[in-house]
């Protein structure tokens, strides 16, 4: 259970109140006429589904019902940072040299 | 594709259908809230000056007005300034002045409650009186008021949502859209121990036995207007 | 019967409160304080369950959540039985009903004895996995024996009639532990302000302090614990639960804290009070003060009733009076261990021995060596218990000499007399918790256990979970980590307090040993039970190494280690010390398997709170739904709406009712309320342009007072939902959705509008439970309207076909739509809901001399289908577009804007040819219905798997065309009207139907427009 902090209402809400909406800053083609098949394909079915930092859209649907994104990182939930549609993150793959983790079994 | 700038310009009013949505009033024609068939005046009736730890009354039938619009559009700020004589409240805060208050729902969404026998009238006003791109939404019928009053209450509420109703996360004039039980509702501190739930009609009924099964370990009183 | 293990003084016990309890059938004293397994333990109740596998007796080992034996099945009626309850977690109350959970036919005679004592070679581990695989046609039969055998607990068979709560809770510091640093820890929190939560699993606060002679503060421990509980009690920002598991630790600081309200007082809860709570946390700080649980020895038949942990035997002693046997053989590793045997004496009996593994060297000596020998105890050092005599109860144990490494006996064996054995092998930090959060414990030498990892919780931990057990130094701990979570948490704290003391006590070093060697090789020696409740061995784990499982994970899922309710909470680490020390490896090289929630079981209703019954799922009610019920309307489930699904009269069947509807509509006029449909207020000088981008076909032209069908595609270009949507004014429409749907298409629209085109100026809000829908629909509706109309013209030429007007019903305001979902003149009202109910019954009303029939969402099915109109979501399913449904006509490849659907509608898969698509079919017999789902084949009488062409989507009997009728999709159907395909049936049957078109009625549009 996240507990998220909404850029538009401007504190922590519970998991509870919010959608998950997939991954950030893929934006539709400006001209879908004319991409391929296979950039048609990419756009709508293929993402990055990294291990540590995740852009992700989220909606805080039972709330101000604003999307917003999520950097997160996926091998230990932390929500890094949340900014809204149209801005820029601040921490990225690229720019986080991440700690090297060992694998978390779950058990049974 | 628009441009703000045109739009400014546009006459909001011209560009929406605004209807009258009561009877008129020598039609005497009452309206049923969305508890009706619950006939909590009844129970209420029953219970006269009891007192319980959770006091339940339906504010009903009034006029809920739905307000979307920018603050940088000074057009729809100033409008609504000139209809209701409020400035629009800040994140999760609500104002009353009166019989008439605004709840804080969204970066550029309000509700506006009033009593039910003015709502067209203030819808109207509304609509002529902004400018440029916004919105006016009748919800009236859509949606009730539950206020709940009494030294329980905030235990109920604990129960019901999943947010912090201490009163140092949840003071007095502070609103929130958040989950109630497994619906959902725009609830307001109002006071110590007074809060005001705002709830869809279609899962009034719902929250109604929620209530009642929520509040069986305490005193649940109902009371009308 | 007298409690022939009770003294008569001492204890925690309510000595003038008797109360009787049952266990299996038998009826036993016992006082209010105690638990149920003090109570047995003072019944001399030996044998408390049959082990899961070897079906072993098997007695009361520990006095806590780590209890792995004592496995009660609770509850004096049906209704109230509760599975898996321990029973050193049960607080005794009068007129308690247990049974024993594993034992057929009973724990004393058991059939299953057999199998376990016969041999071990019987069921080793992957017993089951080798044995039970083939064939696998019998594996039914082999499940119902083996559970059977197992006994597992039962459910009950009826309705519980307790209530439970959920309760959220927000805190600052949550502690997990009563212990002494929880208690510590909640002091200097509490006393800054911060708003505290302390929860402990016990009946009291206190922990280990429940049953210790040491002092705190100058004072008796418990004194000093009962002063701290009543100055926590006074402050308002610190909530107390006890009788409360922290269960669960996940993401964000959220805990899961289990309450057990009046599971100590009562079968079942009195009326209105809630049986259990779950207490859902949400906090910025936690300090886990969760203690440690004693790891007993392993050794041969150390699962003989009477084999119990040290620091238990001294729990039963101290805190409930209750000395579970006559002669007592301690073993142990350290020094803590000795206490039982001080409290055993103390209690007046025999001590035979206390042998201690640790070799001294020459004089070497210890304090409670000399203590001992004090109180006359004979202590044998460097020796160990190798094994256990007795069935149901232990009778003797050969003992033997260790070497200083405790890997090898160093001297013969010889026999000691006693009944009870208690052991102790070191305590393993309670790391559950941390564990809970994804964070990898790490293994400490000095420790002899694993402690909490690193975290990316706001999380801090104190006394024993870290490998701290001097009284003296969890004290210091928790008070460090209350100022520290309290400051964390933004609140001053008093940095000069330093909290409770306790003497500093001075203690040899323990000694490392897990596993106690037998003069037999580990395999043919008698079981030494490392997993109680799971029966796993010694011996089970070395095979699993040398059959080749060598990660830890492995080992554990092979053996069963660790699993189930127990979450190995004895057994894991002696466990992995074993396969470390078969592989020849260190533990931490081995590695550890963790621990998830939940810490102990939670019973199904405190899961459920009162999300059950009438409040399992919101129903949802349209302003006419007490209508509906007075007049006899069965519902369907649409979404969460109750909608009407017929009106039968009395006498009718199913199909009498929706053939008298259906023919209603046709021949005159029916009703139906349509106020479940989603609608969406839209405004904005963009209004248009949107709905161009969203909707499949053009709406740049519509004119106000119009109205317009639309389907809406996602990227893939596949149908996903449909409506009509109407212009109320130039920047200000109002769309219909499915039912079902309408969440998702304001959803839909919200993304679009937010993350692509923020830059078109549009508002979108829900209106649905705002309007109410009533379409009155058949030749008749308009002499109808015109009843209830007060003053608007309803002429064909005044009021089309597609339009909307706003008009005054029976004096109530009202916007109609002339929009037809049944291919007949329809009028949909839609009136503010508060009004709904008066126009339903005026329509009723004035209807009345027209036949006007009400009819529900079966009928509207039947309707819709003999006019081929689709339901988004029963003819769709996701894999077809317009073009399959035969909509190419709601299609405009002419809109500037590539709208959504447009690209994925034009993949090379979407256009190739053979696609499967919408038709009509009409059976060779016409009273023949296709069930829905069947699947269409060329020739029924191939061999299979048949080459299956497509399935039926809707199929019904349409009494006003007085045939069946169906939807289906055939492969390249629109290409192959008039053909015959088959539909094979389960009962080796096939229907013959006639591929046509899907509108089977008024194909021209006829009868909408009159």
């Amino acid at each position: 259970m996240f507990y998220i902090y909404c850029p538009h209402c401007e504190e922590h809400r519970e998991e509870e109140e919010f959608h998950a909406a997939g991954e950030a800053h893929i934006p539709r083609p400006l001209d879908p006429e004319n991409c391929s098949d296979k950039e048609w394909g990419e756009y709508m079915f293929f993402r990055t589904n990294p291990r540590g930092i995740h852009h992700e859209l989220w909606v805080h649907s039972v709330g101000c019902r604003k999307f917003f994104n999520m950097t997160r990182d996926t091998q230990n939930y932390e929500i890094l940072e949340v900014y809204k549609i149209g801005e820029k993150p601040s921490i990225t793959s690229a720019a986080a040299k991440l700690p090297a983790q060992s694998k978390v079994q779950e058990g049974v | 594709m628009s441009d703000s700038e045109n739009n400014q310009a546009f006459n909001y009013a011209a560009s929406v259908d605004c209807i009258e949505q009561r009877p008129a009033t020598e039609r005497q024609i009452t309206g049923q809230s969305p508890l009706h068939h619950a006939d909590l005046g009844t129970v209420a009736q029953a219970q006269l000056g009891q007192t319980g730890t959770v006091q339940l009354t339906e504010l009903k039938l009034l006029g809920h007005l739905i307000l979307r619009g920018r603050l940088d559009n000074v057009g729809f700020t100033s409008g609504v300034k000139l209809t209701l004589g409020l400035e629009l409240p800040g994140t999760l805060q609500m104002v009353v002045d009166g019989d008439i208050s605004i709840r804080w729902i969204s970066p550029d969404e309000w509700l506006v409650v009033v009593p039910g026998e003015r709502s067209y009238e203030i819808e109207q006003a509304l609509v002529n009186n902004v400018q440029g791109h916004c919105a006016v939404i009748n919800a009236s019928g859509g949606q009730t008021i539950l206020r709940l009053q009494g030294e329980d209450v905030q235990k109920v509420l604990q129960k019901s949502v999943p947010l912090d109703v201490h009163p140092r996360s949840f003071p007095i004039g502070k609103v929130v859209t958040t989950v109630f039980a497994k619906t959902q509702a725009v609830i307001s501190r109002t006071g110590d121990q007074q809060w005001e739930l705002v709830i869809r009609r279609s899962f009034s009924d719902y929250v109604w036995l929620w209530l009642q099964d929520c509040s069986a370990e305490f005193k649940l009183v109902i009371t009308e207007q | 019967m007298a409690q022939q293990n009770r003294l008569i003084e001492g204890g925690r016990i309510a000595r003038d409160s008797q109360i009787n309890f049952s266990y299996n059938g038998k009826t036993y004293p016992g006082f209010v304080g105690d638990t149920l397994a003090s109570a047995m333990l003072a019944n001399g109740i030996d044998v408390v369950g049959r082990s899961f596998k070897y079906s072993r007796p098997r007695g009361i080992v520990a006095a806590g959540a780590e209890e792995p034996n004592a496995i009660m099945q609770l509850g004096a009626t049906e209704a109230t039985q509760v599975p898996n309850v321990r029973a050193t977690q049960q607080e005794l109350f009068a007129g308690l009903v247990c049974q024993a959970t594993n034992g057929w036919p009973n724990v004393e005679f058991d059939m299953m004895a057999s199998l376990g004592t016969v041999g071990a070679s019987v069921m080793p581990p992957g017993f089951y996995y080798k044995t039970f695989m083939y064939p696998k046609s019998m594996w039914n039969t082999y499940e119902k024996f083996i559970r059977k055998a197992a006994g597992l607990g039962r459910s009950p068979l009826e309705a519980d009639p307790d209530r439970y709560d959920h309760y959220n809770q927000h805190a600052d510091v949550v502690i997990v532990g009563a212990g002494p640093a929880g208690l510590s820890a909640a002091l200097e929190a509490g006393r800054s302000g911060a708003r505290v939560i302390i929860a402990d699993e016990q009946a009291e606060f206190g922990g280990a302090l429940l049953h210790s002679k040491q002092s705190v503060n100058g004072m008796p421990a418990m004194d000093w614990v009962a002063s701290v509980v009543a100055e926590l009690a006074e402050l308002d920002n610190v909530m107390m639960l006890p009788k409360s598991t922290v269960n669960g630790y996940h993401d964000h600081n959220f805990l899961t804290i289990h309450q057990r309200c009046t599971d100590h007082i009562a079968d079942r809860a009195e009326k209105n009070q809630s049986r259990q709570r779950m207490h859902r946390v949400r906090t910025k700080w936690v300090v886990l003060a969760s203690g440690a649980h004693e790891r007993p020895l392993v050794f041969g038949n150390n699962d003989v009733p009477g084999c119990m942990l040290a620091d238990a035997v001294s729990t039963y002693i101290n805190r409930y009076a209750v000395v579970p046997g006559k002669k007592l053989v301690l073993m142990t590793t350290n020094d803590g261990g000795y206490q039982a045997a001080f409290d055993w004496h103390e209690a007046g009996r025999e001590v035979v021995a206390i042998l201690d593994t640790r070799s001294y060297q020459g004089t070497d000596t210890s304090a409670v060596i000399d203590r001992a020998r004090e109180l006359g105890i004979k202590v044998l050092t460097g020796s160990a218990v190798v094994e256990v005599q007795g069935a149901k109860r232990v009778s003797a144990v050969s003992i033997a000499s260790l070497n200083s490494q405790g890997d090898q006996l160093a001297g013969p064996v010889s026999q000691l007399s006693c009944d009870t054995v208690a052991s102790s092998g070191g305590w393993s930090p309670a790391i559950h918790l941390s564990c809970h959060t994804g964070s990898r414990p790490v293994w400490s030498d000095q420790v002899i256990g694993f402690i909490p990892g690193e975290t990316v919780q706001k999380q801090l931990i104190a006394g024993a979970i870290g490998g701290t057990f001097d009284l003296q130094s969890c004290l210091a701990q928790g008070t460090r980590a209350g100022a520290e979570a309290a400051n964390n948490a933004g609140f001053t704290v008093d940095a000069t307090a330093s909290g409770a003391t306790a003497e500093s006590v001075a203690e040899t070093a323990p000694m490392a040993l897990f596993h106690i060697p037998h003069p037999k090789e580990t395999s043919r020696a008698p079981k030494q039970f490392v997993d109680f409740q799971n029966d796993v061995t010694a011996a089970g784990i070395e095979l699993a190494t040398r059959e080749g499982f060598e990660s830890i994970e492995h080992v554990k899922r092979y053996t069963a280690l660790g699993f189930g309710t127990d979450q190995g909470k004895l057994g894991n680490i002696n466990g992995m010390a074993i396969a470390a020390k078969s592989m020849q490896k260190t533990i931490p090289q081995t590695g550890t398997t963790i621990f998830r929630p939940n810490y102990t079981p939670v019973t199904f209703g405190a899961i459920a709170g009162r999300n059950c019954g009438e409040l399992f799922d919101p129903k949802r009610f349209s302003a006419m739904h007490q209508w509906h019920l007075d007049h006899g309307a069965l519902f369907e489930d649409v979404g969460n709406w109750k909608r009407p699904w017929y009106f039968p009269q009395p006498g009718e069947s199913m199909q009498q009712s929706l053939e008298r509807e259906c023919l209603a509509v046709r021949d005159s006029a029916g009703v139906l309320d349509a106020s479940t449909l989603g609608k969406i207020d839209i405004q904005g000088p963009d209004a248009r342009e949107f709905l161009g981008r969203v909707y499949t076909n053009a709406w740049a032209k519509l004119a106000v007072g119009k109205c317009r069908y639309g389907l809406m595609c996602g990227e893939d270009g596949m149908v996903f939902d449909d409506g009509v949507t109407a212009c109320l004014a130039d920047n200000h429409f109002v769309m219909t959705t499915t039912t079902g749907g309408a969440a998702r298409v304001l959803e839909w629209l919200e993304i679009y509008q937010q993350t692509e085109w923020p830059e078109l100026e549009v508002y979108f809000n829900s209106v649905t439970d705002h309007w109410s829908t009533i379409t009155v629909t058949g030749p008749n509706a308009r002499k109808i309207l015109d009843q209830v109309v007060d003053d608007i013209d309803l002429s064909n030429d005044a009021f089309k076909y597609m339009d909307w007007k706003a008009a005054t019903v029976m004096g109530v305001p009202a916007r109609i739509f002339r929009i037809s979902f049944t291919g007949e003149l329809s009028y949909e009202i839609n009136v503010q809901a508060n009004y709904g109910m008066r126009i339903w019954e005026a329509v009723m009303d004035k209807g009345a001399a027209y036949n006007l029939t009400p009819y529900g969402t079966e009928t509207m099915h039947i309707l819709r289908a003999e006019k081929g109109f689709i339901i988004a979501g029963q003819d769709t399913d996701g894999s077809v577009h317009p073009y399959d449904l035969g909509m190419g006509w709601a299609v405009s490849q002419k809109k500037p804007f590539s709208f959504i659907g447009k690209r994925g509608m034009a993949r090379e898969d979407c256009v190739k040819e053979g696609r499967k698509q919408l038709v009509g079919l009409i059976t060779a017999d016409p009273k023949k219905v296709i069930p829905e789902g069947s699947q269409a084949v060329d020739d029924p009488k191939q061999s299979i798997p048949m080459t299956m062409l497509g399935h039926v989507t809707s199929s019904y009997y349409s009494a006003c065309l007085g045939h069946s009728i169906a939807m289906a999709y055939i492969r390249n159907g629109h290409n192959r009207m008039g053909e015959t395909v088959f539909y094979p049936q389960a009962d080796g049957s096939a229907i013959e139907a006639t591929i046509c078109s899907p509108i089977f009625l008024d194909p021209k549009g006829e009868r909408q427009n009159v």
